[in-house]
């Protein structure tokens, strides 16, 4: 660390947890995009994307392909790193804290602790107050949010069904969060422990929840967005913005879906914005029901 | 009493932390995405989020010619990291494409201080605001050199963090992530002063 002036009357701290979930409310209102080489992430940026996720493989191919998803080659993400000026973000498996040690190592912006890729433990996840680069989590309710949170977590995504192109499971979790939230604002003090308990998280995060009346930190939608109503969708239902995967760089003409899905996120109420972004946009990507998918290809469900 | 109306520009970034902080300062604080939404404002900050994202929306959603209009005719801004960027009359590495409403007289260097693992917290002094701010720097810009019209607030490493020009104010840091209002009360008392 540099020494530091007269004028600055502490010594600088990285790393603390002001600065992690600071970092994601700059990404509010933004779309992040997967990518999955330096071609795509700079189509990425010149859409409008506040970050890029860098991956091998978009959850459509993980799916289509089966077998075990890892950590991508660092060299694809360090290509991708130089090739952009907007945040990188990279995926860890869940618990597997020396893929998460190596993406700091790289430099990635956040780490996504990702139920996309196989999990490498499945009790726990990494403890991710011992890393300087923040972390974004997925859920699929609220006490899952609030544990990893507790874990460390500075950002929460809502799981959705990744690589389905299927808007459903999305909007299931989203909901499921806010109506959780909805719910503890009117308890009273002696019911917060009950429902601590219940949630299965710590009193203090729940206490907090009910009296801001959101979660501590930022709150994105993932999972299944592929159209510029989608991502308006997540956001009027109460996502603060939106991860899109599989549904850009799958879809007729990326280019063009990207920067329609990043101007429906910013004027998410407004119809005719939406229609505009929503014309001409070629085919989207095909889409599974998730009716049909077996609950063991159900991503959603890896985590808990 | 003479209650100012001050725009938070809405195309993407923290606009919830500058309304809150906007509020406490007692200003009136409303989220602008449209043209006619700025012609109804006595100031505007800028928040901070992704200088590229914030400069393309601004651009397709008809606000950059506006915007620079206004700031040149006077209107107070404050700008917060991205915005910091979007205030520079020059970006020293800007994306292609990439354009600023401007209004303050320097150039900019984008994630000077690095990337997130570089991201920190440290006192800042300020002129003009008694005792140390606390400095939320995140992937945070300085400003790499500054005109004569231009007074330099405060430095941090020996690199310049805040400054002011005319009706114009700047910082690479964010006042609204800690709770601390007193870099909006200031704000809020220039476009006061303007009225």
């Amino acid at each position: 660390m540099s020494t530091t002036p007269s004028t600055t009357p502490q010594s600088p701290e990285t790393g603390t947890a002001r600065v992690k979930r600071g970092m994601a409310e700059q990404l509010k209102g933004g779309v992040i995009m997967d990518v999955v080489n330096a071609e795509q992430a700079k189509i990425a940026e010149d859409a409008g994307a506040v970050a890029v996720m860098a991956l091998e493989r978009v959850p459509a191919d993980i799916r289509k392909d089966g077998g075990v998803a890892r950590m991508s080659d660092p060299n694809m993400i360090e290509e991708i790193i130089g090739a952009v000026s907007i945040p990188v973000m990279a995926k860890s498996r869940i618990g597997h804290f020396v893929e998460a040690q190596v993406l700091q190592s790289l430099g990635v912006d956040y780490i996504d602790e990702s139920e996309v890729l196989t999990p490498a433990d499945e009790v726990n996840h990494s403890d991710k107050w011992a890393f300087t680069t923040p972390f974004v989590c997925g859920a699929t309710n609220l006490g899952e949010a609030l544990r990893r949170i507790a874990e460390g977590a500075a950002m929460i995504r809502s799981k959705g069904e990744a690589g389905t192109g299927n808007v459903v499971e999305a909007v299931r979790h989203l909901r499921q969060i806010k109506n959780e939230i909805a719910k503890l604002r009117g308890f009273d003090n002696n019911e917060l422990f009950a429902a601590a308990k219940e949630l299965r998280a710590p009193y203090e995060l729940v206490k907090e929840v009910a009296e801001l009346g959101k979660l501590p930190v930022v709150l994105f939608s993932a999972g299944g967005v592929a159209t510029p109503a989608d991502a308006a969708l997540m956001r009027q239902l109460g996502a603060e913005g939106v991860f899109v995967g599989s549904g850009i760089f799958k879809s007729g003409d990326p280019a063009k879906r990207a920067a329609a899905i990043v101007k429906a996120t910013t004027f998410y109420d407004d119809p005719k914005v939406i229609a505009d972004a929503s014309r001409n946009l070629g085919e989207a990507m095909v889409g599974i029901n998730c009716d049909t998918l077996p609950e063991s290809e159900r991503y959603a469900n890896r985590g808990w | 009493m003479n209650t100012p109306v001050i725009g938070v520009l809405a195309l993407q970034g923290d606009v919830r932390e500058h309304l809150i902080a906007l509020a406490a300062a007692d200003a009136v604080a409303r989220p602008v995405r449209r043209p006619e939404e700025l012609a109804e404002v006595d100031g505007l900050v800028i928040p901070g989020g992704e200088s590229t994202t914030i400069s393309k929306l601004a651009t397709l959603f008809g606000l950059m010619e506006p915007l620079r209009e206004r700031i040149a005719a006077g209107l107070p801004v404050y700008g917060t990291c991205a915005g910091l960027i979007m205030l520079a009359d020059k970006i020293l590495d800007p994306r292609s494409g990439q354009e600023t409403f401007g209004g303050i007289d320097m150039i900019v260097r984008r994630n000077a201080f690095g990337r997130q693992n570089e991201s920190f917290e440290a006192g800042v002094t300020v002129d003009g605001i008694d005792g140390p701010v606390e400095g939320v720097f995140i992937r945070a810009p300085w400003v790499e050199s500054v005109g004569a019209e231009v007074e330099v607030l405060a430095e941090h490493d020996g690199h310049i963090v805040a400054v002011r020009q005319g009706r114009a104010l700047a910082t690479s840091f964010h006042p609204e992530l800690t709770g601390d209002h007193r870099v909006h009360s200031l704000f809020v008392d220039m476009v006061r002063a303007e009225r």
